[in-house]
């Protein structure tokens, strides 16, 4: 009987750019196998962080069983595992992948294929996966269907005679996308009596029931009773609940190969189960794991301060709380000279690192300064000893220093041609080397470039946009490290180190960096009574200065009878400006003045 | 009992409207003014009442331009004032007045009505400036009521000169200054534009299309205008406001001084017995209230002892002579010193007041950053 199941069984992802409705497409598929209704839906409940859908985009994965009674009178069990769709999330993605058979490869049919559709397919490719392409927003005016089927054929290799071209946002041809599912993605094989193996490729904490890990069962069955052991970590647990995604969870008796499903197991971090993991039974353990296990690990690293000191430990709270969650978030307690006690970050890339930012001050209300990301700098000192700093303050003296070596990426970019010429120059300004460039079709390139990590975190991804007019995207994938010349570029507010604006940077760049830096604190840091001086230093050497000129008025000239009250807000409210400063000395610095130097103008 | 009282009452009425203006007045509304003057009698016939413990030291007609309203409406108020207020102590009656609204029926019914001081705005005798601010007068049009006020003999006349305009240079503030002071008015106001919300000026500064002077410039322009005005025996007695000796407005002095007023008319404010309230902008609810007995009040705010000893320090810190210890010790009972001990000594270690034995005071750094000195004494 199970094994007659297994056959009705398809586990499947699906891949996307941003945009490309992917999550629309999820909550059409629900609603069309009738598991809510219209109005239950809570328009595209895949992303159900309030984050996520704003910005449009998934983080957390999420899972969703459907039933659909297909054509030829079977009833077929749809795995709908979702992926995040953003290249901080690589391995994520490969892990949700890893667990399907199958994917819908979702093309906009006015946008075509993007760098990050690219990146997926080949992951998907790599997990050998079944890949159906759907052609979707078919209804707008300035889709191109047809010409869209072609690039993929051409760039990716995959036969479009039969993608289904669907309108996800209208609900057309919803169907066959459901009917190609079961037709084209095989059913799961895997030995029911096997030695359990099942793959997490995702996890969370649950308040009540611990550490709550997505599963897919490769072989043999899990139920509860049942002592388990994660085979990377070794840790042994009891399983309490093992159940499906109907979509919320429901417990079932017992998962079996081919099934995708939650399994709880009193796991108190979810360090200890982590994604990419195998989970094996304690007693009848299976001999090897699967396969591509990895340790995440972060790539950006940011200081993270509370705006107001006494909020340190519900900083601290809140980011516990956050890598409960987040296997991939680090961080541990630092001090700064200019911000007080906060914490060294640790993030999988940009958009993770926004993330956090974000859910701090939105989930747990908390005000926070951060400081320039930087990367992982590999510093071989003339002792012998070999370094590595995330934190430009802990750069020893140049003395001291050998060499150093930056982190470089492979970085792709897709962009229309027009715009190859915008793009190689921000490319070479940010210090890239150019590897080769692919033509797609006649107007369509994918360029290949090395590119220092600190050039990428340092606005690329906004400035590539503007240059490109949101036309190109954009991926990048870990490379190595490469001796490079670095410096240290430290900011003086009236004379005094900041320390918290300190970056290390390429020597050809300092000058430029200085420049904007010293610019951009002149705009954003008020007059005081005195004259203030900003200067960027390379060591005792200035580079960069900007004098912001005494104040010579502050004075409301009017103020009679009817100015009382106004008047009075008006000087409370500067007086709580001043409040929310940072005092750097006798200075006193706005927030923004922290952002302000992440930030980059391409001239 | 007997305390004295200042009256301020708002004519919201103008022939236009000045591009950096943002009073509350009216230059469409004409058809109104009658019906406003009776409201106007139904609030003063409802504070007369409340009020009558009062005696009335000084009036004030502000506006909008109250000159610019026919003279019988005037009277209707003021002796509708006569009547049902204790007018025996007023020592100021002050009307607000702009060129070419005046003629000599007017002057002679505010002769008339007892008024005794006229104030007259100017900004500005350069013609072509006074365009580009909106006024509707030219420098010889103010000339003119300016003798014709002369003529009905009001000894005591305040005119308005504004600096820091768009395209403005030094030379004209202190040509038009210069000017001002030769025909020896009593009173200066001498101020600095500032570019408020909701007028054309702020449009326009938005969108970078205003000249303004630079900072350094605009100070300029203020300390030039000071030193000239000192060198014609005018005293500085409070940031904007310039006097013969015993010719200090005691009107505006009740504000600075923290002493009661009562605001009639829309929009107008109000300071009694640690009490602020505003009245509503519009006329219709203006009206209703009214209509209803009641006082038309849109805001109100109680001002606890904290905050009128803050407000007791920057009101007083707006007059060059500063504040007088005793004076806080006999209003409040405690010494200033122990109230703002911490903030005083920061202030005069900054260089912005100087902290006497009997009095504080800002300093000329002071006076330009008063804004520095005000926040810290805030609650």
């Amino acid at each position: 009987m199970p094994k007659d199941r297994q056959k009705r069984v398809r586990n499947f992802s699906i891949i996307a750019h941003i945009d490309h409705g992917k999550s629309t497409l999820a909550d059409r598929l629900i609603e069309k196998t009738g598991l809510l209704t219209e109005r239950e839906m809570k328009d595209q409940i895949l992303d159900n962080m309030d984050l996520e859908r704003e910005r449009g985009i998934t983080i957390k994965l999420q899972t969703t069983r459907l039933i659909y009674k297909a054509k030829d009178g079977e009833e077929y069990i749809l795995n709908l595992i979702d992926t995040p769709g953003h290249v901080d999330f690589n391995y994520e993605v490969s892990r949700s992948l890893a667990a399907c058979e199958g994917a819908l490869l979702v093309v906009d049919a006015a946008q075509g294929v993007e760098a990050q559709t690219l990146a997926n397919v080949y992951l998907a490719l790599e997990q050998d996966l079944e890949i159906i392409p759907v052609i979707n927003k078919i209804d707008l005016p300035s889709a191109r269907p047809e010409e869209v089927k072609r690039e993929i054929e051409d760039v990716i290799g995959l036969d479009c005679a039969d993608a289904p071209m669907i309108s996800a946002k209208e609900g057309l041809n919803i169907e066959d996308v459901l009917e190609s599912i079961v037709k084209k993605i095989p059913a799961p094989t895997g030995d029911i009596n096997a030695p359990l193996k099942a793959l997490i490729f995702d996890s969370y904490y649950d308040n009540y029931k611990g550490v709550i890990t997505y599963i897919r069962v490769v072989e043999g069955n899990i139920k509860p009773g049942m002592k388990i052991k994660m085979m990377a970590t070794g840790k042994t647990f009891e399983v309490s609940e093992v159940g499906i995604f109907a979509p919320g969870q429901v417990p079932v008796k017992e998962l079996n190969a081919g099934d995708v499903g939650y399994v709880a197991a009193s796991i108190k971090n979810v360090r200890d189960a982590r994604v990419g993991d195998t989970i094996t039974d304690a007693q009848n353990p299976t001999e090897k794991p699967l396969p591509g296990y990895k340790k995440v690990t972060p790539m950006v690293y940011c200081g993270v301060y509370p705006a107001e000191g006494e909020d340190y430990n519900n900083v601290k709270d809140a980011l516990e709380k956050l890598q409960v969650n987040d296997a991939a978030l680090v961080f541990e307690p630092e001090t700064s000279a200019a911000l007080g006690f906060g914490f060294r970050c640790g993030f999988l890339g940009l958009l993770h690192m926004e993330i956090i930012q974000e859910r701090l001050e939105r989930e747990f209300n908390l005000n926070i300064v951060t400081t320039a990301p930087s990367v992982i700098y590999k510093i071989m000192k003339k002792d012998g000893e070999m370094l590595t700093i995330q934190n430009p303050t802990n750069l020893p003296l140049v003395a001291e220093i050998e060499y150093m070596e930056e982190p470089i990426v492979e970085a792709s970019i897709m962009t229309p041609t027009d715009y190859v010429g915008a793009v190689m120059e921000l490319c070479q300004s940010r210090r890239g080397t150019f590897k080769n460039m692919e033509y797609l079709d006649q107007s369509r390139v994918v360029m290949h470039y090395d590119l220092p990590l600190n050039e990428v975190i340092y606005d690329f991804f906004d400035a590539l946009k503007s240059k490109t007019k949101g036309y190109a995207s954009f991926d990048y994938e870990l490379k190595g490290y490469q001796k490079s010349d670095l410096v240290k570029l430290d900011i003086l507010i009236n004379k005094e180190l900041v320390d918290a604006f300190s970056i290390i940077v390429h020597r050809d760049k300092a000058y430029e960096r200085a420049r904007s830096i010293v610019e951009k604190l002149k705009e954003v840091i008020p007059r005081h009574l005195f004259a203030v001086p900003i200067q960027a230093a390379i060591g005792s050497k200035v580079i960069a200065r900007e004098t912001i000129k005494a104040l010579r008025k502050d004075v409301l000239a009017k103020c009679y009878g009817g100015d009382v009250s106004r008047k009075k807000k008006l000087l409370q409210k500067q007086k709580e400006g001043k409040k929310r400063m940072r005092q750097l000395g006798n200075v006193e610095v706005p927030q923004e003045a922290f952002l302000a130097v992440l930030k980059f103008d391409d001239k | 009992m007997n305390e004295l009282l200042g009256i301020y009452i708002h004519i919201p009425f103008c022939v236009s409207k000045c591009f950096y203006c943002d009073f509350n007045s009216y230059t469409d509304k004409s058809y109104i003014i009658k019906d406003y003057i009776k409201y106007l009698k139904k609030e003063i016939d409802l504070y007369s009442v409340e009020l009558k413990d009062y005696k009335v030291k000084t009036i004030f007609i502000g506006g909008g331009t109250p000159s610019s309203i026919d003279s019988k409406f005037l009277c209707d108020i003021v002796n509708h004032i006569y009547k049902k207020f204790n007018l025996s102590t007023l020592i100021e009656f002050t009307v607000e007045a702009n060129p070419k609204t005046l003629d000599k029926y007017k002057l002679k019914d505010y002769k008339n009505l007892g008024i005794n001081r006229m104030s007259l705005g100017l900004q500005s005798f350069n013609d072509k400036l006074l365009k580009s601010i909106g006024r509707i007068h030219t420098a010889r049009d103010f000339l003119e009521s300016y003798d014709l006020i002369r003529k009905f003999g009001f000894d005591n006349v305040n005119v308005d000169v504004m600096f820091n305009l768009p395209g403005q240079t030094i030379k004209d503030v202190i040509d038009t200054l210069k000017k001002v002071i030769a025909l020896k008015p009593e009173h200066i106001s001498f101020y600095s534009l500032k570019i408020e919300e909701g007028t054309l000026f702020y449009k326009l500064y938005n969108e970078s299309r205003l000249d303004l002077p630079d900072e350094d410039t605009e100070r300029d322009m203020y300390h030039k205008g000071i030193e000239l005005l000192e060198d014609n025996n005018f005293i500085h007695y409070e940031i904007s406001n310039f006097a013969k000796h015993g010719y200090e407005c005691k009107h505006n002095l009740i504000y600075w001084n923290v002493k009661p007023y009562l605001g009639l008319g829309l929009s107008a404010h109000s300071n009694i017995n640690s009490k602020r309230w505003s009245n509503f902008r519009n006329f219709k609810q203006y009206f209703k209230c009214l209509d209803n007995g009641r006082l038309p009040i849109e805001e109100n705010e109680e001002i606890d002892v904290e905050m009128e000893m803050a407000e007791f320090m920057i009101l007083g810190l707006r007059l060059i002579k500063g504040i007088e210890k005793l004076d806080f010790k006999k209003r409040f009972g405690l010494n200033v010193d122990d109230i703002y001990g911490m903030q005083l000594r920061s202030l005069e270690n900054k260089g912005l007041i100087e902290n006497k034995e009997e009095y504080i005071k800002l300093t000329k750094r002071g006076i330009d950053l008063s804004n520095l000195v005000f926040m810290e004494l805030l609650p």
